[in-house]
Parts: C-alpha cells; sequence; structure tokens
C-alpha cells in the first residue's frame, strides 16, 4: 500500500502549482472574443419608490451598448428570486416571501438593490455611464434593526409581510421547559447578540455570460460554490434558459464561505442582458459592491435563560431569537436560524427540555443567508457563553461544568430534532486542557498582573450537524431539494482515472484529498487521478460544496462509485487470469490472483475493458461508473477550544495569547487540509468576536462599505494556533468522516469572549469585543 | 493616451494606453498576466501586489504611465524558469494557500519582506512576519501556515 499518499497522508496539495505560479482561473481571467462588460445602476437609498428611470443620457454615451431595466426583465419573463427552503410559522401558516426581482421595478429595499444594467464595450464606460442614469427616487422611511422592524409603526418592506414577520416558528416543549426552569435551583440569563458579518471571499463574485444565438445556448462562467444548483435555479425558476441550453462553469474560485452558493441578481440579468445585446457579458463586483451585495451572515438577537438542579445539572433550556434577514429571503435564508440553529440548542449536553421561538424578520438591509457555520455558530456561541456564566454563578470550574452535562451514551437524541451518532465529548475537553497548559494558567495570570494586564482563559464545547443531507429528512423540513453527492469513477484504457464530482473546491483542496482516497484504494500513483468538478458538460449533476459536505457526503458518492469499479476490475481480471473473483486482490498497480503469481497490470485490465477482446460474457465494454450517495444521517463533529487572551486595562485592547483546539472530526484523509480548514476557521471565528461587524445606520445606510470600515483580520491580529485531534469514526459513511469545514468559525467566538470576559470580571460584553467595547465594560466593572 | 515602454518578467512591452490605467489593469487587461489579483478598491487587500525596480507595489495604487521605463516583476515571472522560488515552494509546502486568491501578492510581498530584512542583516521573527504582512488579507489560511512558508523561505533565500 502506498503509505505516503494514502488516508492520513499529509499529501502536499497537487492544485498548488497553478496558484503559486499566477497560473490560476479565476471568472474575471475569463475574457471571450468581442466581451462587453456591466455596471449595475444601484439604489443610494435603504428603502424608495422609483418614480421613473431616464436612460437616454447614458445610451447617448460614446460606447454604450444598452441600457436595461427591471420592467424589461419581468417583461420577458425572468422569474422573481426565491428562497428555496419553507417553513411554516407555529400557527400554521407559510413563511411570508416577498417578490424579489433581479432589477427592481417599483421599489427599491436596500443600498445596492439594482435597478438598471449598463452595457458597454469596456467595465470603465459601463461605470461612468451607469453614473448618467437618472433614477427619480422617492424616498421611505427604512429601518435596519430587525427588533426596532418588529415595533408598531416601523417602515414596512413588504406589503405581503405585516410587522416585517417572516415566520413566528419554535421547536421543542415550551410547556415542559417552562416547568423544568420553575423548578430549577438556579436559573441564568443572557441576551446576546451575534454580530452581522461580511463573507468577504478574497476573490469578489464575478460572471461571464455567453449566449450564442446559433445554438440558443447560454453559458455562464461564475464564482459559484454549486453550479449545478445555480444551472437548476437559473433555468426551473428563472426562466432564464431550459437546463439542456445553459452550461453554469465555477472555475477556480477564490472562496466562499457560503456566500458563493446563492445565485444573485447579477449572475441572472448578465445571462438575460447577454441575450438582449447579442455580446457577452461580463460583470466583476468590486469590494464596495460586494459589501452591498453579497448575502451577509449572523445578525441575531437572542434571550436565553438556562437552569440547573441542585446538582448543578441542566434542567431546562429556553431561548427567544429574532433573526434579521435583510430586505429579501435569500436561497437558504430560512433554514438558518431554524434547522441549522434551533436543532443545536443541546450542545454536547445532556438536556430534558429545551424550547427556542425563532421569529425571521424582513428589514432594509442586504439578505442575511449562510456564511461559515449558518446558524451552528450562533447556536454554539449562546449554549456556550451561557454555560460559562452560569458556571462562574454557579462558582464551578466551567470545565467540570460542561463534564457534569456532557452526553456520554450514544446514539443521543436532543429534544431538538437531532439524534447523536457518536463522539467522546471527555476526550476533547481533557486533550485541549493539557495541551492549553490550563494548569499553568493561574502562574501566567499571576505573570500578567505584575505588568498591569489582565489574563482570562475561555472554554468553548461545540458541536455542529455537518455532512448536510439525508435528502428525505431535509425534505420532510420544507427543503425544494435534496442534499445527496454524486460521483463518476472514469478509468481510461492506459489505467490513469478522473472522478467527477458534484462537489466544488474553492480552496478546499479537492484535487489532492479526492484523489488520495482513489490512490489508496486501488493503490496507484496519486499523479494518475485527476479530479474534475466545476463544470455542469462535464459533471452530470452535484449539489455543491457548503455545510461541511465534501468529505461526509462528496468522497461517500467517490466510495461507492469505485466499490463498483473493483467489482467490475475483478470480475475481468477473474475472466483473463482464470480465477475466481474472491481470490482477486488490487496492489503494487497490478490486479492479482492473491497467492499465487498470476497478475496483470492495472492498465492491462483497463485496456481489456476498452477492446472488449475477452470479457465475460454479457459483460458491457468500458470501465467507468457512477454513483449517487444520499448520507444516513447528519454528521456531529464536535470539540473544545481554549482562549486565553491578555487584556490592556488602559486601552481594553485585547491579545491572544493562545488558541488550542482539540477536535473530532472522525476520519481524517489529509491531517494537513483538515488543519488548514481549522486554522482559517477560527481566524473568521477571532474576526467575529475581535473585529468584524456591518454597521447600518438607523434607516438603513451601509457605514461599514470597505476595507477601511470594516475590520478584516490580518496576520498582526491573529496568533499561531495550537490544534489537535480526538476523533471517534462516524458510523454513517463509508469513510468515517464528519466533516472540518466549519468547526473552527463556529467554536471559537464564545472560547474568545468567554476569556475576555473572565479577564475583566464582566460577564456583559457583546462581539465584537473592539477596545472601546472591552474598556467600557471594564469601566463598568469598576476595574 | 500614452505609449508606454515598460520591462515586465524580463521582456520589453510597448502599448498605447489611456492615463487613467491603473498599472494592475494594464497587466490584466493589456499584457493578461491576470495572476495578479485586485481583491478590493481601498488598496488594503494587497491581492495585486507585484515589484517595480524589485520593491514591492501594490499595482492597484499606481497608474500604468507613471511606470513609464520601469522594470515590473509579476508572480508570473517570479520563478526561474521551471525552478520553483523558494517563496512559492514554501506556500506549497507549508499549505500556506487554500483558494489561491491572494496567493501571488502574499508571496510578492512576502519575496519582499525577507530580501529587505536580508539586506538589512535582520532575521525575520514570527511578529516582524505578522507584523510585514498586514497589508496582505487573507481569508482562508488564518495566516498560519503562512507564517511558517514565509520563515522557511528566510531561511532559504
Amino acid at each position: 500500500m502506498n503509505a505516503n499518499v494514502g488516508i492520513g497522508a499529509r499529501v502536499k496539495r497537487k492544485e498548488d502549482r497553478r496558484f503559486i505560479t499566477g497560473k490560476g482561473k479565476y471568472t474575471d481571467d475569463v475574457r471571450v472574443e468581442n466581451q462587453a462588460y456591466a455596471a449595475f445602476v444601484r439604489s443610494p437609498h435603504a428603502h424608495a419608490r422609483v418614480k421613473s428611470i431616464d436612460t437616454s443620457a447614458a445610451l447617448a454615451a460614446e460606447g454604450v451598448i444598452d441600457v436595461l431595466n427591471g420592467k424589461q426583465l419581468t417583461g420577458d419573463g425572468i422569474g422573481n428570486i426565491i428562497c428555496g427552503w419553507a417553513i411554516t410559522s407555529k400557527d400554521g401558516s407559510p413563511m411570508n416571501m416577498g417578490p424579489w426581482s433581479a432589477l427592481a421595478t417599483d421599489r427599491v429595499r436596500y443600498v445596492g438593490d439594482a435597478v438598471a444594467v449598463v452595457v458597454a464595450e469596456s467595465a470603465a464606460v459601463a461605470r461612468r455611464a451607469a453614473e448618467l442614469v437618472e433614477v427619480d427616487y422617492e424616498v421611505l422611511p427604512g429601518v435596519s434593526s430587525a427588533v426596532k422592524a418588529m415595533n408598531k409603526g416601523a417602515p414596512q418592506v413588504h406589503d405581503n409581510a405585516p410587522g416585517n414577520l417572516i415566520y413566528d416558528w419554535e421547536i421543542g416543549d415550551a410547556a415542559a421547559t417552562d416547568a423544568a426552569l420553575a423548578k430549577a435551583a438556579h436559573v441564568t440569563e443572557l441576551c446576546l447578540t451575534n454580530n452581522r458579518l461580511a463573507p468577504n471571499p478574497m476573490e469578489t463574485r464575478s460572471a461571464v455570460a455567453i449566449y450564442d444565438e446559433s445554438e440558443d445556448h447560454y453559458t455562464l462562467y461564475t464564482t459559484s460554490q454549486n453550479p449545478h444548483v445555480a444551472r437548476l435555479v437559473l433555468s426551473a425558476f428563472y426562466n432564464v434558459a431550459p437546463e439542456h441550453k445553459l452550461r453554469v462553469i465555477a472555475p477556480d474560485v477564490g472562496g466562499g464561505f457560503g456566500s458563493k452558493i446563492y445565485i444573485y441578481p447579477e449572475e441572472i440579468t448578465c445571462l438575460w442582458a447577454s441575450m438582449k445585446t447579442g455580446r457577452s457579458v461580463k460583470w466583476t463586483s468590486d469590494r464596495s459592491e460586494a459589501f452591498m451585495t453579497d448575502a451577509h451572515g449572523r445578525d441575531h438577537s437572542s434571550v436565553a435563560k438556562i437552569g440547573f438542579d441542585a446538582n448543578n445539572r441542566i434542567v431546562g433550556l429556553k431561548v427567544d431569537t429574532v433573526a434579521n434577514f435583510g430586505a429579501y429571503m435569500s436561497l437558504f435564508s430560512s433554514a438558518v436560524p431554524t434547522y441549522l440553529y434551533a436543532t443545536l440548542l443541546s450542545g454536547q449536553y445532556d438536556i430534558a427540555n429545551i424550547h427556542c421561538n425563532v421569529r425571521a424578520v424582513y428589514t432594509n438591509t442586504v439578505p442575511v443567508d449562510a456564511y461559515r457555520g449558518a446558524g451552528r455558530p450562533e447556536a454554539c456561541y449562546l449554549v456556550e457563553r451561557i454555560i460559562e456564566t452560569a458556571a462562574r454563578e454557579l462558582k464551578v470550574d466551567p470545565a467540570e461544568l460542561r463534564r457534569t452535562n456532557f452526553i456520554r451514551s450514544f446514539p443521543h437524541q436532543t429534544p431538538v430534532i437531532m439524534n447523536y451518532d457518536v463522539g467522546d465529548f471527555d476526550a476533547n475537553l481533557e486533550q485541549a486542557i493539557k495541551a492549553a497548559d490550563v494548569a499553568g494558567f493561574a502562574k501566567r495570570k499571576a505573570a500578567s498582573a505584575k505588568a498591569g494586564k489582565l489574563r482570562g482563559l475561555g472554554y468553548s464545547s461545540y458541536i455542529e450537524a455537518c455532512g448536510i443531507a439525508p435528502s428525505a429528512a431535509v425534505g420532510s423540513l420544507g427543503a425544494g431539494v435534496g442534499l445527496w453527492e454524486s460521483a463518476e469513477v472514469r478509468v481510461n484504457p492506459v489505467g490513469t482515472i478522473e472522478i467527477l464530482t458534484g462537489s466544488h473546491s474553492h480552496g478546499q483542496g479537492h484535487e489532492t484529498t479526492f484523489a488520495q482516497i482513489v490512490a489508496e484504494r486501488f493503490d496507484l500513483p496519486i499523479e494518475n487521478i485527476s479530479i474534475v468538478h466545476g463544470d455542469t458538460d462535464k459533471v452530470q449533476f452535484g449539489m455543491g460544496t457548503y455545510g461541511s459536505r465534501s468529505g461526509a457526503v462528496g468522497m461517500s458518492a467517490i466510495v461507492r462509485a469505485m466499490d463498483k469499479v473493483e467489482a467490475k476490475v475483478k470480475k475481468i481480471a477473474a475472466h483473463v487470469l482464470e480465477a475466481s473473483e474472491d481470490d482477486i486482490v488490487i496492489e503494487g498497480g497490478q490486479v492479482k490472483v492473491a497467492g499465487t503469481d498470476k497478475a496483470m497490470g492495472w492498465h492491462e485490465v483497463g485496456l481489456s475493458a476498452y477492446t472488449a477482446h475477452n470479457l465475460p460474457p454479457d459483460m458491457e465494454p468500458g470501465l467507468k461508473e457512477s454513483a449517487f450517495y444520499d448520507p444516513a444521517n447528519f454528521t456531529f463533529p464536535a470539540g473544545t477550544y481554549i482562549c486565553e487572551v491578555e487584556v490592556d486595562p488602559e486601552t481594553g485592547a485585547v491579545r491572544i495569547d493562545r488558541f488550542t483546539a482539540s477536535d473530532d472530526f472522525g476520519t481524517i484523509i489529509n491531517p494537513m487540509i483538515v488543519e488548514g480548514q481549522v486554522h482559517g476557521g477560527i481566524a473568521q471565528g477571532i474576526g467575529q468576536a475581535l473585529l468584524e461587524q456591518v454597521i447600518y445606520d438607523e434607516n438603513g445606510q451601509l457605514i461599514t462599505g470597505s476595507y477601511m470600515d470594516y475590520a478584516m483580520p490580518r496576520a498582526d491580529d491573529l496568533p499561531s494556533y495550537s490544534v489537535h485531534h480526538a476523533s471517534t469514526v462516524c458510523p454513517n459513511n463509508p469513510l468515517g468522516i464528519k466533516g472540518c469545514g466549519e468547526a473552527g468559525a463556529i467554536g471559537s467566538p464564545p472560547a474568545v469572549i468567554n476569556a475576555i470576559t473572565d479577564a475583566i470580571g464582566n460577564n456583559n460584553l457583546s462581539m465584537p469585543a473592539t477596545p472601546l467595547a472591552v474598556w467600557k465594560a471594564l469601566q463598568a466593572a469598576g476595574k | 493616451m500614452t505609449k508606454l515602454i515598460m520591462t515586465v518578467n524580463g521582456k520589453k512591452v510597448s502599448r498605447d494606453v489611456p492615463d487613467e490605467t491603473l498599472l494592475s489593469e494594464f497587466l490584466r487587461e493589456s499584457l493578461r498576466l491576470t495572476g495578479t489579483h485586485v481583491g478590493c478598491d481601498t488598496t488594503q487587500c494587497g491581492a495585486c501586489v507585484v515589484h517595480v525596480n524589485g520593491t514591492a507595489v501594490k499595482s492597484c495604487s499606481v497608474l500604468a504611465v507613471s511606470l513609464n521605463g520601469e522594470s515590473v516583476t509579476t508572480i508570473e515571472g517570479l520563478a526561474d524558469g521551471g525552478q520553483l522560488h523558494p517563496m512559492q515552494k514554501a506556500f506549497n509546502d507549508n499549505h500556506g494557500l487554500q483558494c489561491g486568491f491572494c496567493t501571488p501578492g502574499m508571496i510578492m510581498a512576502s519575496v519582499d519582506l525577507v530580501a529587505k530584512a536580508k539586506a538589512a542583516g535582520r532575521k525575520l521573527s514570527e511578529d516582524d512576519i505578522r507584523h510585514g504582512l498586514e497589508g496582505n488579507i487573507c481569508r482562508c489560511t488564518g495566516y498560519h501556515n503562512i507564517v511558517k512558508a514565509v520563515a522557511q523561505a528566510a531561511s532559504e533565500m
């Protein structure tokens, strides 16, 4: 067995060479003959009626090909943008989805809402001409806070959503939870906000739409995490083109973090504008547009109560959450604060009674949808902050309070749908405690105090649901799609292999990791295996990459297809070598009869399959198999993170001194890549905890519209991370994988805030914990 | 419109360019050297860093015509033929990149950081590397492996 490339090997990435030499091919690098460029005319107002649009000056400008508006777009039958997950309110009524046209026709609802598009010979001409489009707006009052949007008399964002309420949903047993809390020996209550974030992949969104009139065919190059879903939605709902007349290519994509799941107005408009103008239309977002128009993440306000009995065992958790959805319902928005959030409120703890109520609310802000973690960071932040706060109130060690309440018997059914299959929460907690040298904390704290600094330590024991998701299960919860994955294994006549996958890599290293499982299975050099993804003309279908699903779901599909290939290879070899199939083994580039010297080369089996001169009777020629894999359950990555900070009481500045992670991801294919995922996730979590926040003014004007105003984590804001694993193998997929893409972003924010609140002696601190916020909290605590 | 003559990656190039053309646009659109990326519009992210006469410059903040007669090296010109530059190799060795978008600018900035330290006879600490790269934003890696990569290359350059 080729141990240095198989499962568990730290194989350097195959895809790196093109990126480190500047030869990556991203959407904005695509340029076709006679390329035209689009620029969007966007609303500067958070809320306004569009009275008229005068395009005459723009149309007259040199180099302008056309200026198109929303009435033309809807007139051509382009459909409204939809949310694909139906949530039902607790009174049985359906969610209130307001209409969202790719180009607004009569009303704009957030700063950046597009009303027209200019197509011109160059990007600069298009941008200048967009400034010449005169839009007469009647400005309406706007609202940016979800809590305020529910107030009587607040501006109404959509006529069909009275009080701006999209749904009022609940999960769990309210009466039983209330009763448990009423009898509790101790109740801790906490109000929390989960700050609004801009995902900020470094590559901004981009689209190149090419309409071929001769074939009535469209091609779209786009920055997508799931090109097949994009094609499906563009066809089935937006009526841009039928699927067989639309090819979607997501080439190299520069990060996504959820924000590139959705099909946005710009891609729809570019496709349609390409047909209207007869030109290929290209649009690349600038960073300011990205802040205005990419779906944001988080933005929850919650009140939570947790009750304990006299033995410090949790008896109940009650949560009331208000989720800001922005001006329109984005593709998966409705699922985020419900089935991806409230279902994880049990955390790692055995809690008999949980109730959560969620109100989803329209505001005059950009739509909010899944961002790395999607609902699970919000749940983890709530559970891990309230348990740490409770430990302080109960005057018990926060690690001990966790131990007292850990789930230790699996499978474990929580009161909020999820059935945890396997885990070892103690193992990760104890490993993290050891690796973080918690034993030495008191000494370090004393040393900090001597230097005039406050030192604090915070825990976070997170759990998440990944490997999204069993199709029938999500279907029963309202999902409009199934969440399986597909794969095709093509063995060429010379024995090299192409793996076609519906997963999409935008930084996750699939070209390496996926090749590793194939190299191991067929004992072949990794160079002989290539991974094909991101093109609907090559890969038949796929659900794409999000929710840490490419390992647990995408690679499982590859395994299933390899099972079929292996069976056929063994049949061919048994026939040619005149042996029993059961005696055939594949190793060292050969297909052998075990215990004999009879063998044929792997490539000879491939060639035999295609020459078809000597195949078993009734066997079809060729060596190509496919599989669709539908997971049996979610997977449940879990772990403990420990953060240690030093706070300067004079300035409120926080320095993260050490950050330790111990994760259970199940089977790990490439530890180097998995650790990289954890590093990146932690950095985003620290960003949320210390630096990042999208700010709108009260009326919906965007304040943080560039990197001058929105604080991205930089190298000198962050520490090196100490990353460890203590794994239990997932029983529900063939490789035992749980997924690792989101854990860092889920687990880290509460660890950071728990550390700071420990240092400053005040539990009342919101994210981001800027120096000003920390300094104010210190003053409030009288320190 | 100005006639611009420049040496790019060791080759002389000559083009008529509008005066408002940024160096990043000139490289990407006129020369089709698309390894230089643009990740923001406020010169904050550093994805567009190239070398002008051997010094790191954010190419989104320089007018192309202001560099008449100068020498520019982009990520495409960093490797010596098929031989990767030690910084490129170090990024691969240490998993210093994920999506790859910030990588060209990150590598070009890191080469400059190390070269300047060497010229001054200084050894770069982890803090020096972190501080030296604060003009370059990476959203994927959390910087941990980038810092390791730069430290490795610094010992090899």
